[in-house]
């Protein structure tokens, strides 16, 4: 299909706020965001003919949106395009879970530390964490996370298969609860006990 | 009819967020929801879980900035 003008306009200007909020943890800045939202608009409408389907347009024009992103930073840091694939093998020190951290069966009928936690973390603390996140993992948690797209349509986004969108998505969660697990401690939010207990 | 819960805490978890993200096939998702109502500790997870998901989901929402919208209304109309 070849989109008209009008409906891509229609289209971008309706998922503009989601585009830019991505763009936003892509770049961890605002000028940038905007620069790479432009960027990306203009990339495609000149690729406008590889939209597959109308329904398709989300996923196709975040996967837009990351190509530019990557293909610009790479430009930016004049690296080789090497070191700019991600290692799908197990990087990190293992699973982690906040729940498993604080949760205290016994505690059930009279207070939930895990929920607390919850309640206490402050819009920023979420920020901060997504912030703190390796590239590869920051995208595909917002996109799931926090822009809520399928599995399918990160796939499609990040041009990878959904196993890997499953896969990478469990470690990239599992990454986000450790920084804001420390986050939390740095700021004094766990219970004292939780706190020492478990570092 | 009474239930029966086919699947243990540790398969149950290891689908938990497919689970939540309603990733899962309708049979998978039937046997998830099943173990849940069975057991406190993992519905409990799930409970976690879902809420912190909303919490990440609240973080989306902000609209472009006006200039963002502006620069992008006039980009698309010198296509």
């Amino acid at each position: 299909m070849t989109i008209s003008k009008e409906a891509f306009e229609t289209q971008v200007l309706a998922i503009l706020g989601p585009l830019h909020g991505v763009a936003r943890r892509l770049t961890k800045n605002e000028a940038d965001a905007e620069d790479l939202v432009a960027e990306s608009m203009t990339r495609a409408w000149r690729a406008r003919a590889s939209l597959a389907a109308a329904g398709a347009f989300r996923a196709w024009i975040f996967r837009i949106l990351n190509n530019t992103f990557i293909s610009e930073r790479r430009k930016a840091l004049a690296r080789p395009r090497e070191e700019l694939l991600v290692d799908e093998s197990g990087e990190e020190e293992g699973a982690f879970s906040i729940f498993e951290r604080l949760h205290q069966p016994f505690l059930l009928w009279f207070a939930n530390p895990e929920q607390e936690f919850l309640d206490k973390l402050l819009r920023e603390d979420l920020d901060r964490a997504l912030a703190a996140l390796p590239e590869h993992y920051r995208v595909v948690v917002v996109l799931a996370d926090v822009e809520g797209l399928t599995y399918g349509e990160i796939a499609e986004a990040l041009d990878v298969p959904v196993g890997t969108v499953r896969s990478r998505l469990a470690r990239a969660r599992s990454a986000l609860q450790r920084t804001l697990w420390n986050v939390a401690r740095d700021h004094g939010l766990q219970t004292s006990r939780a706190a020492s207990t478990h570092r | 009819m009474s239930e029966t819960d086919d699947m243990g805490c540790e398969l149950a978890l290891k689908r938990l967020l497919e689970f939540i993200d309603h990733e899962l096939s309708d049979s998978e998702q039937d046997n998830v929801e099943r173990h849940l109502r069975t057991c406190r500790s993992c519905y409990s997870r799930m409970e976690f879980e879902s809420r912190l998901k909303q919490r990440l989901s609240a973080l989306s929402g902000d609209d472009a900035p006006t200039e963002s919208r502006d620069r992008i209304r006039k980009l698309i109309k010198g296509f």
